[in-house]
């Protein structure tokens, strides 16, 4: 389960409505091992792309140096889909290299409301998770109200998918030299 | 001579939980070579037939060696290499 103050959700919300077309990408950094996202750390997508994102490698070492001097981890890593739904790419399983972190995946294909969704990525393996958004002062409900109907787009209910999916892909993703497989 | 290597999360199963490890060579490629013959593996998790692999993210002190000399970047006694692998996605 992803629990996150509505502020920080409504920042990445902003973020992804922001950079629309583009995909939008960033981190939460929280202490390590507290599980908490804390820190809002919205990075620039050096792709500049509608259908990829890739964090600055050298945005990338400033903040996981500084995570690093702060003691915290990256909690929480962001980004938003323009065009398709809000749920991991077959390259967002391939690079997914932080086991811990909660993957959240926002869409922005309809201009009135955001979908956002999280994911654990471990192996290969998605799991979907759900989400838990409180407020400022304390424990707070879980998304399971109107908000939290609506930001999970059409004909779904209670917390999501769980399933791991398989997805029929005419066409596969881009294919770059030493991929891990 | 000794180089500090500093590696990521996903990687200390070849360093057996070590975030940074030590190792000498005078070209990055000499320097995963000496890595990797004391923790398996951990060069092919870099480096592949066309060199270093793409999404993943090699440092030379605050500079990315993509922008230096890739594999055949000069390395010296005090430096620090560090590996990120990339963030990266997309739609597809």
């Amino acid at each position: 389960m992803l629990t996150i103050t509505s502020a920080l959700y409504e920042k990445i919300v902003a973020h992804a409505r922001a950079d629309h077309p583009d995909e939008a990408c960033g981190v939460i950094a929280g202490p390590a091992g507290s599980d908490r996202p804390e820190r809002f750390i919205p990075m620039l997508n050096a792709e500049r792309s509608p259908t990829f994102y890739r964090f600055d490698s050298l945005e990338q070492l400033r903040v996981w140096r500084e995570m690093d001097d702060r003691d915290e981890e990256p909690v929480v890593i962001y980004h938003s889909h323009t065009a398709t739904e809000a749920y991991p790419s077959r390259t967002d399983i391939s690079y997914a290299s932080e086991p811990a972190a909660h993957y959240v995946v926002v869409s922005t294909r309809e201009p009135d409301h955001a979908e956002f969704r999280s994911f654990r990525i471990v192996d290969g393996e998605v799991t979907e998770e759900e989400v838990r958004i409180a407020g400022e002062d304390g424990p707070g409900e879980p998304s399971q109200g109107e908000r939290g109907q609506r930001e999970r787009g059409q004909g779904e209910r209670g917390p999501g998918r769980l399933a791991p999916r398989r997805r029929n892909d005419p066409v596969g993703p881009p294919v770059y030299p030493g991929d891990k497989a | 001579m000794a180089i500090e290597v500093r590696i990521p999360t996903i990687l200390r199963t070849y360093t057996g939980g070590e975030k940074s490890v030590e190792g000498s060579g005078s070209t990055l490629a000499e320097l995963l070579g000496d890595l990797d013959s004391r923790h398996q593996g951990l060069r092919e998790r870099l480096v592949d037939d066309a060199g270093l692999r793409r999404f993943v993210n090699v440092y030379l002190n605050d500079e990315d060696v993509r922008f230096l000399g890739g594999l055949e970047t000069p390395v010296a006694d005090g430096d620090t290499v560090t590996v990120l692998p990339a963030v990266a996605g997309g739609s597809r």
